[in-house]
């Protein structure tokens, strides 16, 4: 039995086999062959794993989520068995005499840049398909797995660390717990965790080397602890331990249906943050009264080119739908700092938190903004929609986003398209915000304080740095004053006030932002339960 | 050489699936199957080459079967045509 320590993120207990998580091998090497017919056995022989995997993954995903979702495996199988795909890859093999790899990798290119070219918006989606069965393949070859979709069981995730856009592409019904070596407490990984209710260690004192693959192991959430092959006396503790947790969340579910109210009758907006739609089952399940954070950005990593005004119309739509009239707050775009996109094309810069992200992209790249303001306002028809702004530090800012969005609307109605109604309101995550909300609260509907940011700008530690975890105090009393200012300025001007950062469901504050006078707190769906028992207590 | 023309009716016009499943219909036969859409023409039982058309709803192809075969061939993939685009 190993034992390793790690800091948790999420309690409970998981138990399963290990997934070794390694990034897919960008760099794929080019080298001359000899043989080329034993190369061309070994690319065959990849292939047809591949083709393999594929034909599980359809038959699974048949039968959990029905033929729409299935389709895209299908189409994987046979985009591989392509005729020119493979007499490509065929022909650098035997005619330029190099490895499979890197026939894969050129192929792969070439097809991938000819459907980018396509003026058919469906048809450029596809280059990511062409580039999927391509990276399967390579993958196998190297003898590298990318993708945990090849486990046939959920599984406990081991990898060095992950970013957005590599926990954006996981299968979530196959995530028991997430371990990773690197990463902090409030890194995204940590976020997803939370979001999805799965017990995870970042910072774990383990290689993800490839000898734990396939290997049983507990992660324990509420000790920190992860244990590979567990002897037989830990297993059985663990097990018990699992049974009560999942006995205590049990419990939890009898505050379903309940009023969120504190003692003196005060009520409380409870909302969730979720990252797309997928997201919405588990604010339903939770019996959550709204969304207060719908992080948009998650749209934008999750594909190869800019989401189109029709993309992004439909995940709004759906989401505003599903909740049936129920407030919805979407966040627009906010990518820069530790959340990069190839396609946007950003410049490398020494200190990206302090750098080019959120809004002052939105404000550069208008066209980039009004698509998603377009899509937004259409959305609007369709529930309770609040449009929110994130990174804002002056009312300059405010007064040229009201513009924008005027003119939106205005195109929209020249266009006889549906607009309905919607708030507009900021996040304060900035100290510059916080001190200046008297001028702020005036120009808008309500602030939404990010409090992971405003701690780390107010405090000057980077939420990445994990060497600086000892320093982080997120009760700081810098913090909770510029909280208490904002959402008194609110109040003073007709808006309302809530938090939507981790610091919303810190149930040791709960009482003190109460009496603060904070109207909503928005948090993991995870928690909305045991935040609704805390906020009946207060 | 058999010969016909279809307007395509789906909506997504001859997407990832549908072309895929042309691919293994035409497949089948000995006879060389070629789709025209007036600019560019491809041989339907390569999928990639099928999808890199774009051929969008109410555009109308040309197929021409040309082999030993022709004659099942053309009955069977109009068919195809008829039933999934």
């Amino acid at each position: 039995m190993i034992v390793k320590e790690g800091k948790s993120v999420f309690k409970g207990v998981a138990i399963g086999k290990i997934f070794v998580y390694r990034k897919a091998q960008k760099a794929v090497s080019k080298e001359q062959v000899e043989d080329t017919a034993a190369e061309l056995q070994r690319y065959e022989a990849a292939k047809g794993k591949a083709l393999e995997q594929l034909k599980g993954l359809y038959e699974k995903a048949l039968r959990d989520v029905g033929e729409e979702e299935a389709m895209i495996f299908d189409v994987h199988q046979m985009l591989l068995d392509d005729l020119d795909y493979n007499d490509s890859i065929h022909g650098i093999i035997e005619n330029d005499k190099m490895n499979a790899e890197y026939a894969v990798f050129v192929t792969c290119e070439q097809f991938a840049a000819m459907f980018l070219s396509m003026d058919d918006e469906y048809m450029r989606g596809r280059a990511a398909d062409v580039k999927d069965i391509s990276e399967r393949v390579i993958s196998i070859l190297n003898g590298t797995q990318v993708s945990p979709e090849a486990m046939p069981e959920p599984v406990i995730i081991l990898a060095e660390d992950l970013a957005p856009s590599e926990t954006v592409q996981f299968d979530k019904s196959k995530l028991l717990s997430i371990v990773t070596q690197k990463g902090s407490a409030n890194s995204h990984t940590a976020i997803l965790a939370r979001t999805m209710n799965i017990p995870s260690l970042v910072m774990t004192d383990i290689e993800p080397s490839l000898e734990y693959h396939g290997r049983t192991a507990v992660v324990d959430g509420f000790a920190g602890l992860i244990y590979i092959d567990p002897d037989e006396e830990t297993m059985a503790k663990m097990i018990e331990k699992k049974g009560k947790a999942d006995a205590q969340r049990a419990l939890l579910q009898e505050m379903k249906g309940k009023e969120t109210i504190t003692k003196s009758g005060k009520h409380i907006h409870l909302y969730s943050n979720i990252g797309g739609v997928q997201d919405v089952d588990a604010v339903l399940e939770n019996d959550s009264e709204g969304i207060g954070l719908f992080r948009s950005e998650f749209l934008y990593l999750g594909c190869d080119d800019y989401p189109s005004e029709e993309v992004q119309f439909e995940a709004y739509k759906t989401v505003l739908s599903r909740m049936g009239g129920k407030k919805v707050i979407i966040r627009t775009l906010d990518i820069g700092a530790d959340k990069q996109i190839d396609y946007f094309d950003l410049p490398k810069e020494e200190n990206p938190a302090l750098g080019f992200r959120a809004i002052r992209i939105c404000l550069t790249r208008e066209e980039v903004f009004r698509t998603q303001l377009r899509a937004l306002l259409r959305a609007s028809a369709y529930g309770t929609l609040s449009i929110m702004f994130p990174m804002i530090i002056s009312v300059k800012e405010i007064v040229r986003i009201k513009e924008i969005v005027e003119e939106v609307r205005l195109e929209l109605e020249r266009e006889n398209i549906q607009v309905g109604d919607f708030e507009l309101g900021i996040m304060i995550e900035t100290p510059a915000a916080a001190v200046i909300s008297d001028q702020l609260a005036p120009l808008v509907d309500f602030f939404s304080i990010g409090s992971n940011d405003l701690t780390q700008y107010t405090l000057a530690i980077d939420r990445q740095n994990q060497s600086l975890d000892a320093f982080f105090d997120p009760h700081h009393e810098a913090i909770l004053r510029l909280i208490q200012m904002t959402c008194e300025n609110a109040h003073k001007h007709g808006a309302w006030c809530g938090i939507c950062g981790e610091l919303g469901a810190d149930m040791e504050l709960t009482a003190k932002f109460i009496q603060m006078g904070i109207d909503e707190l928005s948090v993991s769906p995870g928690y909305t339960l045991e935040l609704r028992k805390r906020i009946r207590e207060c | 050489m058999k010969s016909f023309t279809y307007t395509v009716q789906d909506e997504l016009g001859i997407h990832a699936r549908p072309a895929g499943l042309l691919a293994k219909a035409a497949g089948a036969y000995k006879s060389v199957v070629m789709i025209d859409n007036g600019t560019k023409k491809a041989d339907a039982k390569r999928l990639m080459a099928i999808m890199s058309m774009g051929v969008k709803k109410g555009v109308t192809v040309t197929v021409t079967v040309e082999g030993e075969d022709e004659d099942v061939a053309a009955a069977a993939i109009e068919e195809f045509f008829k039933t999934n685009l």
